[in-house]
C-alpha cells in the first residue's frame, strides 16, 4: 500500500478516533461528575446522606465497572438504539463509550472530591453556605486540579475503547488497525496507527497535566 | 459599618448574655459503645468578653463549641445565640444566623483554590453582596487583619499565622457579634499565638466582638480570656471571670497556673499559699505589722488578660495558732489564703 493510499484512510479514521473521543469525553464528563457527587452527598455523613440510595448507586457503578467494554458494546445494542436510532456507525458507538467511561469517571470524582478537607465543608457550613454552594463552590472546585487528572485518564481509556468501536462500525484508528493492520497484512497501516494513537493520548496526557497544574495551589 | 457596630457593643456590655448554653448533651454512637461527648453542660458568656473553654483534647470541647452554630445537632438541651434559638430556626434561617457568627479553625480551612481575597470574599459570596462592594469589603476586611499587601497570594504561599488572619478576616465579613475560635493557635508556633492572640484582643475592644474560644493551651487563657470554663469529660468543672477563680484556693484553673510543688512539711512553722492580684505590699505590710520573718518558699506571678496576679508560698516561724493574728491579716488582705496543715 502506497503513502497516497494510506494518508486518506489514516485521515479519515483519526477524524472518527477524535470525533468519538471528544464527544465520549464530554459526556462522561458531565455524567460522571453528576454520578461521583451524588456518590459522596449520599453517602453516610454526607450532606445529603441516604444510605440506600448510595448503596443502589455503587452497585450500578460496580456493574458497568466490571463489565469489559467489549461486552458492553454488544449488551447495550438496543438502548444505543433507542437513544440514537441505529446500531452502527460512529455515533452509534459513542453511547456504550459514554456509559462504560461514565462510571469509571464517576469513581475517580468521588475519590477527588473526598480528598477535600471535612474543615473547609464546615468551614462553608458555618458561613452559612447551601449545599448547591457547597457542591459548586467549595467541592467541585477545590478537587478541580483532581478531577482534571481523573479525566486525563479516562480520556486515554476512552481512546483504548474506542479501538473495540469497529465491532458495531464505529471506525477509528483501533478499527482500521485491525482491519488492515491485523487481517490484511497492511504493516504499514500498523505502525502509522499506533503512531497516531501515541500521539494521540501523549497529546491528551499533556494537556491534562498542564492544566491540572495550572488549576492547583496547593 | 464597623462604627455601627460599636455603637451596639456598647449598649450591650452590660452583664447581657450573647450566647446561652442550657443543659446540653450530645452522644455519639459508635462501635465500642456510646460516647457522650457533651454530658450536659451550662454555660453564659457575656457580650463583649473573651470566654475561654479549657479541656484537654478529647474532652467534648470542640464537640460543645459546633453546638453553638449547629454544626453539631445537640441531643439535648438549648442552645441561643443573640436571643435566638438555632435549633427553631428553618435551614434558611439558619443559614442567615450563622453568617453573623463567626467561625475560626485550627488548621485555618481555607479554599486552596482561592487567594486571601477570594476566601474573605466567600462569605460575602454567600450572603449575596454586590460583586462592586465585595472587593471594597475584602479589602477593609484584610487590612483589618494587617493583610492588605497579601490580598493575591494563594494560601500554599502564605505562612500559619497569615493563614489564621486570613481565616480571621473572612470569619468578620458578617459583621457578627460573636467569633467562635476552635484551637484557633493550636497549629502555630507560640510566637505567631502571640501574635494572634493580641489581634482577637484588639478585634474584641475595638469591635465589642464576643469570643468563645476552645483550647488546650493555658497559655491562652492566660494572655486573652476574661472568664473561662474548664471542660473534663463532657462536663464543665469549673467556670468564672478568671480573676475570680483565682480567688478560690482549690480552683484547679488556679492551680494550672501557678504552678507551685507539693508543701513541705516543716517543723514548728506555719506553711500558707496566699494569691495576691495586682500591685501588693502585703508581705512588707505582714513582716512590719507582726514583727515576723517571713520566707518565700515558692511562688509564682503571672500578666494576665486582667492584670498581674501571683500565688506565693509562705513559711512563718511557729505553728499556725502562734501566728493566728499574722494568718488573719493575710486572709484580709489577700483574694485566696490556705494554710497548709
Amino acid at each position: 500500500m502506497t503513502w497516497s493510499e494510506m494518508v486518506p484512510l489514516l485521515w479519515e479514521a483519526t477524524k472518527e478516533s477524535a470525533y468519538m473521543v471528544l464527544v465520549a469525553t464530554l459526556l462522561t464528563a458531565v455524567g460522571g461528575l453528576l454520578v461521583g457527587v451524588a456518590l459522596v452527598l449520599t453517602d453516610r455523613g454526607g450532606l445529603l446522606a441516604a444510605r440506600p440510595v448510595n448503596a443502589l448507586l455503587g452497585l450500578v457503578v460496580n456493574v458497568g465497572r466490571s463489565l469489559p467494554f467489549i461486552i458492553l458494546l454488544v449488551a447495550i445494542i438496543p438502548f444505543t438504539r433507542a437513544i440514537v436510532g441505529t446500531t452502527i456507525g460512529t455515533s452509534a458507538a459513542i453511547v456504550p463509550l459514554t456509559v462504560g467511561a461514565i462510571p469509571f469517571y464517576a469513581r475517580i470524582v468521588e475519590t477527588a472530591i473526598r480528598e477535600v478537607s471535612r474543615d473547609v465543608v464546615a468551614a462553608a457550613r458555618a458561613m452559612g453556605a447551601s449545599r448547591r454552594e457547597i457542591v459548586v463552590k467549595v467541592l467541585l472546585r477545590e478537587a478541580r486540579p483532581g478531577l482534571i487528572a481523573g479525566l486525563t485518564i479516562t480520556v486515554v481509556a476512552l481512546v483504548g475503547y474506542s479501538a473495540m468501536a469497529g465491532v458495531v462500525g464505529g471506525g477509528g484508528l483501533g478499527d482500521l488497525a485491525i482491519r488492515y493492520g491485523y487481517q490484511r497484512f497492511e504493516t504499514g497501516i500498523m505502525i502509522a496507527t499506533v503512531v497516531l494513537l501515541v500521539v494521540f493520548v501523549q497529546l491528551a496526557q499533556m494537556l491534562g497535566d498542564l492544566l491540572a497544574k495550572r488549576l492547583s495551589h496547593k | 459599618m464597623w462604627r455601627v457596630h460599636r455603637h451596639v457593643y456598647r449598649e450591650s456590655r452590660s452583664t447581657e448574655p450573647v450566647i446561652r448554653i442550657d443543659g446540653v448533651r450530645r452522644t455519639y454512637r459508635s462501635r465500642g459503645g456510646d460516647v457522650e461527648a457533651v454530658a450536659g453542660v451550662d454555660l453564659t458568656v457575656r457580650a463583649g468578653e473573651i470566654y475561654g473553654v479549657l479541656g484537654r483534647s478529647g474532652a467534648g470541647k470542640s464537640t460543645l463549641l459546633r453546638c453553638v452554630n449547629l454544626l453539631e445537632r445537640p441531643d439535648a438541651g438549648t442552645v441561643t445565640v443573640d436571643g435566638v434559638d438555632l435549633s427553631t430556626l428553618r435551614e434558611a434561617d439558619l443559614r442567615a444566623a450563622r453568617q453573623r457568627i463567626g467561625m475560626i479553625h485550627q488548621h485555618f480551612a481555607l479554599l486552596s483554590s482561592r487567594t486571601a481575597a477570594g476566601n474573605v470574599a466567600f462569605p460575602l459570596e454567600v450572603m449575596g453582596v454586590p460583586r462592586r462592594q465585595r472587593a471594597a469589603r475584602v479589602a477593609e476586611l484584610l487590612d483589618l487583619v494587617g493583610l492588605g499587601d497579601r490580598a493575591d497570594a494563594y494560601p500554599a504561599q502564605l505562612s500559619g499565622g497569615q493563614k489564621q488572619r486570613v481565616g480571621i478576616a473572612r470569619a468578620l465579613a458578617g459583621e457578627p457579634k460573636v467569633l467562635l475560635s476552635d484551637e484557633a493557635t493550636s497549629a502555630l508556633d507560640p510566637e505567631t499565638t502571640g501574635s494572634i492572640l493580641t489581634l482577637l484582643r484588639d478585634l474584641n475592644q475595638r469591635l465589642g466582638l464576643t469570643i468563645l474560644l476552645i483550647t488546650h493551651e493555658m497559655e491562652v487563657v492566660k494572655r486573652i480570656c476574661d472568664s473561662v470554663a474548664i471542660m473534663t469529660d463532657g462536663r464543665i468543672t469549673e467556670a468564672g471571670p478568671v480573676h475570680e477563680l483565682l480567688a478560690k484556693p482549690d480552683s484547679a484553673l488556679a492551680r494550672g497556673i501557678f504552678r507551685l510543688g507539693p508543701p513541705p512539711a516543716l517543723d514548728d512553722t506555719t506553711v500558707v499559699d496566699v494569691t495576691v492580684v495586682g500591685d501588693d505590699t502585703l508581705i512588707s505590710d505582714l513582716a512590719r505589722t507582726h514583727d515576723v520573718d517571713v520566707r518565700i518558699l515558692d511562688g509564682a506571678v503571672e500578666t494576665l488578660a486582667g492584670g498581674r496576679a501571683g500565688r506565693l508560698r509562705l513559711a512563718l516561724p511557729g505553728t499556725a495558732a502562734a501566728n493566728a493574728a499574722a494568718l488573719d491579716h493575710l486572709r484580709a488582705a489577700a483574694v485566696a489564703v490556705e494554710v497548709h496543715p
